[in-house]
């Protein structure tokens, strides 16, 4: 696909640098034991991008197995509910697996078994999307499978738990520090430290030390570059045109990456990123990095330099989101970067909001979507009726929300 | 004497005398802030060359679970890093003239001030400077600013590491070259890894600095044996359980005194 290029001064294509900076952002912030599997990674993956029979194969399984090219779907009711734009939802709650987290993890592990001569894979997990997505990518390509997660996120992501197990993958309970997504990471790489002969660490978001953001990021570009055609042509579903703004939701970033940077070339498109915001700001209990002035700040968290919520002492803030995925503390950099830039801007969705705009997508189009994809949802209900109604808003349906029943139901009861 | 030229003079001195230094790890304010300050005091009368000084973080992704709970504990109970600096001001003030490294991971310094913290450190008594998760290349702004205070400068080397990256670690490292024995994180093994004296042998051919290696060695025997080929004996999970242990500073001193003995060739 050619992307119509228009006059900019920011080259995108140019980040992340040979040392794996998003500007001031990314890196590669681990112990001297992983340095050389990052460089065998970057390296394998660098191969495997120019590697045609490679490419194809990952392109017939994504057709294939996952089922790409994922639906455009006009939301219509919720359109003429909210009055304002039309909006377009890319279905990545269709994908195999429920979620678009199958896009890179069936990346990684043709990857590891094509190119690298590893035999086991570990991954962590927050809402158990990823680590659903990796069990699967794993019982297809037939590769052993660890997956870390924190017990507080076991316990509100059961039916996933239980996914998992059934395709034949181990899940291991951490139950330390604040137990959930930034100390699944933490143990998933301490397992990686230790077994980094035979062992491949499937990271699920754009995140971690370099290439991680650079490669996650390429095998999401999917939704994307699939969504920029889909739009522009009726005969897909789309309005014949570009977007006038893509909403996805952030946690560590890679949907949301994954549909911005086809088009980040296209500059009447903005580009909205809309974070966890929990309970509120001023409450403390949230995981909004850009929102928070006072504890969002330039950090380092496993392995990567971004926006990270800390306290005055550089120790990791515990996070709060109704939705486990988007529960951490820190966002990919190259998010960091694009906001610093002025190409892509955040906001941040509250719980409550959050639930509106599930109930929403549920009854006015019948879908349910994932917790961290009804962030999105959430926005929108506030951005559509600001637009006018020529305008268009693509939103990135990251995940389906089957998971999140006992969540729901928890929240605001059965019965409503 | 800045602090570097300290660390030198502990590998110069053990030299001569033909054994290895004894290298203890403690967990500041572990488990109290006191009873840290009476393990470190311990550590140096029970013979140590030099003390790491772990300064707390509450992502400690190189370290097993000893460790973490300890550093997990200390800043339950409130420790901070400037707390940690003060800590080490009030050693230096009660005698204890062993040299110091301080230990911890990148996001607590970057949150201090990378200058501000290699000069306080300094100021404090601190000599040199561990950072896991800092490896050589984004170390960029730390080195200048510890080179700027005369602290060292330490890095560390691994099992995987290839032939440019121990090249990498021996031109920025001073002070002397932290080997990880095993891949895997801190924590007391049965075991010394079979590969470790050609491991060492390949970093000799890049450098002429004193090697330390660490990571699971818990015991006198395992310390002996070690300093038979390097030159300095590192001890951490072991010797922070004992901290923790019913017996304490009494556990610390015991355990201390036989490590001592081991590092020093039985």
């Amino acid at each position: 696909m050619t992307l119509s290029t228009t006059s900019t001064t920011v080259n995108y294509n140019a980040v992340p640098d040979e040392t794996g900076r998003f500007g001031p952002y990314g890196g590669k912030y681990v112990p001297e034991t992983l340095m050389p599997a990052l460089d065998e990674l970057e390296e394998a993956y660098l191969n495997a991008r120019v590697d045609k029979e490679f490419m194809a194969e990952l392109a017939h399984l994504q057709h294939t197995y996952v089922g790409r090219p994922t639906p455009l779907s006009y939301a219509r009711r919720l359109s003429e509910e909210l009055g304002g734009a039309r909006i377009y939802l890319k279905r990545e709650d269709l994908a195999h697996s429920g979620a678009h987290k199958i896009n890179n993890a069936l990346g990684q592990a043709l990857l590891m078994k094509r190119k690298m001569g590893k035999t086991r894979i570990v991954a962590e997990t927050g809402a158990g999307q990823h680590g659903v997505a990796t069990a699967t990518a794993a019982a297809l390509l037939g590769i052993g499978c660890i997956v870390y997660m924190g017990t507080v996120d076991m316990e509100r992501q059961k039916p996933n738990v239980f996914r998992m197990q059934l395709l034949g993958t181990e899940v291991r309970a951490v139950d330390s520090g604040s137990q959930t997504l930034k100390d699944a990471i933490n143990e998933a790489i301490r397992d990686w430290v230790t077994n980094v002969e035979s062992t491949h660490y499937l990271l699920g978001s754009a995140l971690g030390p370099h290439p991680y953001p650079a490669m996650v990021r390429d095998f999401q570009s999917i939704i994307g570059l699939e969504a920029h055609s889909q739009m522009q042509d009726p005969a897909e579903g789309g309005p014949g045109r570009l977007p006038d703004a893509i909403v996805a939701c952030v946690g560590g970033g890679s949907n949301a990456i994954g549909i911005f940077h086809p088009f980040l070339e296209e500059e009447s498109v903005r580009l909205i990123g809309v974070e966890a915001g929990g309970h509120g700001i001023e409450d403390g209990a949230h995981a909004a990095r850009f929102a928070d002035p006072e504890r969002g700040r330039l950090g380092v968290l496993q392995g990567t330099k971004s926006y990270v919520l800390q306290d005055g002492d550089g120790q990791i803030a515990l996070t709060h989101s109704i939705s486990a995925g988007l529960d951490y503390a820190s966002v990919g950099p190259e998010h960091a970067w694009l906001r610093d830039v002025g190409r892509s801007e955040y906001t941040y969705c509250t719980d409550a909001q959050t639930l509106k705009g599930f109930k929403a997508l549920c009854e006015l189009e019948g879908i349910i979507p994932a917790l961290e994809s009804a962030h999105a949802i959430g926005y929108v209900l506030e951005l559509a009726p600001q637009m006018a109604k020529d305008q268009v808003i693509l939103v990135n349906l990251s995940g389906r929300g089957d998971k999140d029943l006992g969540t729901v139901m928890q929240t605001i009861g059965g019965d409503s | 004497m800045r602090g570097v030229e300290r660390i030198e003079q502990v590998f110069r001195n053990l030299n001569k005398a033909g054994a290895a230094a004894f290298m203890p790890y403690h967990a500041m304010g572990y488990p109290d802030r006191q009873q840290s300050l009476d393990v470190i005091a311990a550590l140096a009368e029970a013979g140590a060359d030099l003390v790491e000084i772990g300064i707390p973080h509450s992502d400690p992704l190189a370290d097993g679970p000893t460790i973490q709970t300890a550093t997990y504990a200390a800043l339950v109970g409130g420790t901070t890093v400037a707390d940690c600096l003060r800590m080490v001001r009030e050693l230096r003030d009660q005698g204890v003239d062993t040299p110091f490294c301080a230990m911890s991971y990148y996001n607590p310094i970057l949150a201090f001030g990378e200058e501000r913290f290699a000069n306080a450190a300094a100021e404090a008594g601190i000599d040199g400077l561990i950072v896991p998760d800092l490896p050589p290349g984004e170390s960029e702004l730390l080195e200048p600013a510890c080179r700027a205070a005369g602290l060292a400068t330490i890095y560390m080397l691994a099992p995987t590491s290839t032939e440019d990256r121990i090249k990498s670690v021996a031109r920025h490292a001073t002070g002397f070259i932290y080997l990880v024995s095993v891949t895997g994180i801190t924590g007391a093994r049965d075991e010394l890894p079979p590969g470790l004296p050609a491991f060492v042998e390949r970093v000799r051919r890049h450098t002429d600095l004193p090697l330390a290696v660490g990571f699971g060695i818990s015991t006198g025997p395992q310390a002996a044996r070690v300093s038979e080929i390097v030159e300095g004996v590192i001890v951490g999970s072991a010797l922070v359980k004992a901290a923790g242990s019913e017996a304490g500073v009494d556990a610390v001193r015991s355990l201390a005194a036989q490590l001592a003995a081991g590092s020093r060739g039985g």
